[in-house]
């Protein structure tokens, strides 16, 4: 025989301005199977708590109905308190009456009816809730984080040090990623590789930590705590325990017009090669796109001048499965393809170049040693126009089809173009056209406007409408419009920069889809909770660092890379984990093994299994039938609403209690 | 195979070259062509406000001869391509101008129209539907030698998520086409830039400004010809052609002259 009390509260003025608290605990008296009602001030705390657990005992309370707000607010505090006197928390229901109804409503009359309706809802539900048990699984303690970017790296370090095993998987020959392409960093402007390439250093020689370089991702089963990871560990043809990469062989092949990636493609590379000098690990592969003897057969040099015989022509890719607690997605970004701009002549002109290949462009270790000339004549210019938002911020109805984000970084990094440039060669004419110029951060406003006052570089809000290679001059005509003086401007440059828009990297969305963890329509991974649980994807055991997430500079992106381990750190330090018994279960008596519930579910819990049932008339029967993982599954119904035979059903929000409350409701 | 065609006013008199010449090529290249009864001027430009429902009749009224006739409406004047093709999708995509537009039809008798005629340009009929691989196996007189460089103009390519006829920041429609006739396509800069258009009656000085680059990046390019589908942009470069010595033509006189129909079949039709 249930006994039910009813705990109604005031929320100090927010809900009783609007909602007659005391006609509701009156109202609850007359409610079948409701024992016991009050209304109190402040029902979340300590002494509105200790008011529940004494009535409970008082009573001898079967259920609770706390009449509050959203159970996305305080439903964990209050079974938190009915737990500690030994009650089943599920026991307790709480029916939301503040942001559902007196937020909601002006009069009085009115919200106190309403709040009347949803309190007898709860109390109808709370009529069926049975006790529930979350069950537990253990943790596999050892974390996977795919991208050795500087948000992989960071992430990977903060819980190698934690005293957990981790691994990177990387899809290039070295980690390091992006950052270790840039020249100098905004906005105090040190030097990239002086701050990442011992970051690198410091990851390959962590204890704990593994790198799978030139590697990826192929496949992911399990779930929180219990992940098993395919890594494919694409062919070197280059013996990694053998390689010292003295780079021998690197001198001596003679296949030697391979673009260069690592440089932009500004120069070229050979067939065999080591990304750059401070790759880790440094490790020699071949390029199977370009090397003479894997295409022809002929050749073999590297094998000849390898003096620890590392070659391996005959190399294949590996699979390797291991077994994983969490998992930290930090593919980080690529820049947009440009081609597309062709009113920019990217494609007609190399002195039309993207703000990477610029930066290669400055490098001490790019391809002109830093020495900034123009990629057609190796002259220095002397009039650069830098273009923003190329491909960012663009409207639906852009005939480009960009990205309507803010890529964030691009205002900065232009900035610091801008003044370095000034810095090798002050005569030089810059140009900055904008649509806004968006520098907040610390310090960053400062530096933007010592670029305008104190290195006059001229910045024009407005839009550049044409780029046209002049082949009388060797210039770019640059047609443009000065939208505050209402301007038409002609400028003769020798350069012109494209700050082209960021997007998530190619990678990112098929790794989504092994993870089934939820992304945007612009393929950013979606957090949790956009205020509350940043660096979690909805998918529990997947973590998020860096761009992958959203656009972000490198002090964002270290800051996120530390959050995401302490998330991991957080689940690895448990032996196991208690799960949330408000899972879907099937009945598979009920099941008709039409696959539906298995279609919806994003979480992919719910796998499909032929069973062996015995009939009554004593045969036996094979059988397709659901059935629900509970550690994966996260309770959203989706399954419960597809089903058509009614075999699938939510603990805790059965379809008996939902149709309970709607008859409360409607009836 | 046969088009309905909508000629467009200019095409009848200063534009005549562009009219002749298309309908003698396609002629000689077994294109039926019907020209629509009573066709009315296209109003020469888009109508941008939403609400301007009128003037976009005389569009609606060819495109809903060439849905009833089950006939591709063929247009060759840059201009009445734009004008047409963008009113077409309007009564394909917005709901507003097709209902009212459609008001105006019932008026007249007509069944609703929304958008199902398809409308193509000259351009894309040699293309798409002929082929430039046939068209090249039908050209008599091969333009060999000649430096042409296409102009594009910007109502041919633009708005190019309606226009759809190839990318409005660096097509090759017209370059591929003066290829197939035998001749040297120039690629140059300012080709699909604006040449001023009807601003030359208001201040005649920015057409000229704007024919002057379009014609120095043309030539410095290495052209020795420009040719157009538009009457205006035909008008305003010709005017300052001169001195550069660049010649202007409509492409369908290059085309005629390639095909070998130019003088005798031009003149009978």
């Amino acid at each position: 025989m249930q006994k039910i009390g009813v705990f109604v509260c005031w929320c100090g003025t927010n809900i009783a301005s609007t909602v007659d608290v005391k006609a509701v605990a009156e109202a609850a008296k007359s409610v079948p199977g409701v024992v016991f009602s009050t209304d109190y001030q402040y029902m979340c705390s300590e002494a509105g708590q200790n008011l529940i657990k004494d009535s409970v005992l008082t009573y001898g309370l079967t259920h609770v109905v706390v009449c509050s707000c959203s159970p996305r607010m305080h439903e964990a505090t209050f079974r938190k308190a009915v737990a500690s006197i030994g009650m089943n928390p599920y026991m307790l229901e709480v029916a939301n009456i503040r942001e559902q109804c007196s937020w909601v409503h002006k009069d009085k009359e009115v919200g106190t009816e309403k709040a009347i309706a949803l309190m007898k809802a709860a109390v109808a539900k709370a009529m069926l809730n049975t006790p529930l048990t979350a069950g537990s699984t253990p943790v596999t303690k050892r974390a996977l984080v795919i991208g050795g970017g500087i948000a992989g790296m960071q992430t990977a370090l903060d819980i190698a040090d934690a005293g957990f095993q981790v691994d990177i998987v990387e899809t290039k020959p070295t980690i390091g990623g992006k950052m270790a392409q840039l020249d100098k960093t905004f906005p105090t402007l040190d030097c990239s590789s002086c701050i990442v390439t011992p970051k690198m250093v410091e990851v390959g020689q962590h204890p704990n930590i593994t790198i799978y370089a030139y590697s990826e991702v192929t496949e992911v089963k399990g779930f929180v705590g219990q992940f098993t990871v395919t890594i494919k560990r694409k062919a070197r043809y280059v013996d990694e325990s053998k390689c010292t990469g003295c780079g021998a062989c690197i001198e001596k092949c003679p296949m030697k017009k391979v673009p260069d990636e690592w440089n932009m493609n500004l120069n070229n590379r050979k067939a065999i090669y080591i990304p750059f000098a401070q790759a880790v690990p440094k490790i020699a592969t071949i390029d199977p796109a370009y090397c003479l003897k894997l295409n022809t057969g002929k050749c073999g040099v590297c094998s000849k001048v390898c003096g620890t015989n590392a070659i391996n022509y005959e190399a294949k890719d590996e699979y390797l499965e291991v077994g994983y607690g969490a998992i930290v997605a930090a593919t980080g970004y690529e820049m947009i393809d440009v081609s597309k701009y062709d009113e920019y002549a990217y494609s007609n002109s190399p002195d039309v170049v993207t703000a990477l290949e610029y930066e290669r462009l400055m490098s001490a270790a790019g391809p002109t040693g830093g020495h900034l000339v123009r990629p057609s004549d190796g002259k220095e210019p002397k009039t650069i126009v830098f273009i923003q938002c190329v491909g960012s911020r663009e409207t639906e109805d852009s005939c480009h089809g960009g990205k309507p984000y803010c890529s964030k970084v691009c205002c900065m990094y232009t900035a610091k173009h801008a003044i370095l440039t000034k810095d090798h060669y002050p005569d030089t004419d810059i140009y900055v056209f904008y649509i806004d110029v968006r520098t907040p951060g610390k310090l960053f406003d400062e530096f933007y406007r010592r670029a305008v006052e104190q290195y006059n570089v001229h910045y024009i809000k407005g839009a550049v409408g044409k780029v046209t290679p002049n082949a009388e001059t060797g210039k770019l005509d640059v047609q443009a419009a000065d939208l505050l003086l209402m301007e038409q401007l002609q400028i003769e440059a020798d350069m012109v920069v494209l700050a082209a828009a960021l997007e998530p990297h190619r990678s990112a969305r098929p790794l989504a889809t092994m993870l089934t963890a939820p992304m945007d329509t612009n393929d950013f991974f979606t957090e949790a909770h956009a205020k509350l649980r940043p660096v979690e994807s909805a998918t529990a055991g997947i973590y998020l660092s860096g761009f992958c997430q959203g656009p972000k500079d490198i002090p964002e992106t270290v800051s996120q890379a530390g959050a995401a381990a302490a998330k991991v750190i957080g689940l690895l330090s448990k032996n196991e984990l208690v799960g949330n018994p408000c899972v879907a279960h099937s009945d598979e008596w009920m099941c008709n093994g039409c696959s539906q519930c298995e279609n919806v579910c994003p979480y992919g819990a719910i796998t499909y299994e032929e069973k062996e049932f015995r009939m009554p008339d004593r045969t036996t029967k094979i059988r397709r039938v659901a059935s629900v993982n509970p550690a994966v599954c996260q309770g959203c119904g989706a399954c419960t609403v597809t089903c058509p035979s009614g075999a699938m059903d939510l603990r805790g929000f059965t379809n008996q209690e939902i149709m309970a409350e709607v008859d409360a409701l409607c009836l | 195979m046969v088009y309905s065609y909508f000629p467009g006013c200019t095409l009848k008199n200063k534009a005549k070259e562009l009219d002749l010449c298309g309908r003698a090529a396609l002629k000689a290249l077994g294109i039926s062509l019907e020209e629509i009864p009573e066709w009315q001027c296209c109003g020469g430009v888009y109508p941008l406000s939403h609400d301007e429902i009128a003037i976009r009749l005389s569009s609606i009224r060819a495109l809903r001869y060439a849905k009833q006739h089950e006939q591709p409406l063929l247009t060759m004047c840059s201009a009445c391509h734009n004008v047409i093709k963008q009113v077409n999708h309007d009564m394909a995509s917005d709901e507003y101008i097709r209902t009212r537009a459609n008001a105006y039809m019932a008026q007249e008798g007509y069944e609703p129209y929304a958008g199902e005629a398809r409308v193509v340009h000259l351009l894309e009929l040699l293309r798409d539907d002929v082929g430039y691989d046939k068209l090249k196996e039908a050209v008599r007189k091969p333009l060999t030698g000649r430096k042409i460089g296409a102009y594009y103009g910007c109502l041919l390519l633009r708005p190019s998520n309606v226009m759809e006829m190839d990318n409005a920041e660096n097509p090759t429609i017209m370059e591929d086409l003066i290829r197939a006739l035998g001749a040297e396509a120039v690629v140059y800069a300012q080709r699909n830039e604006c040449c001023g258009g009807y601003l030359t009656l208001e201040d005649p000085q920015i057409p000229k400004q704007r024919a002057e680059v379009i014609l120095r990046n043309a030539k410095a390019s290495g052209a020795g010809m420009i040719v157009t589908a538009c009457p205006l942009c035909f008008y305003n470069l010709k005017r300052h052609a001169a001195e550069s010595g660049v010649e202007i033509r409509y492409l369908t006189e290059i085309l005629a002259e390639a095909l070998d129909v130019r003088g005798s079949e031009a003149e009978e039709v």
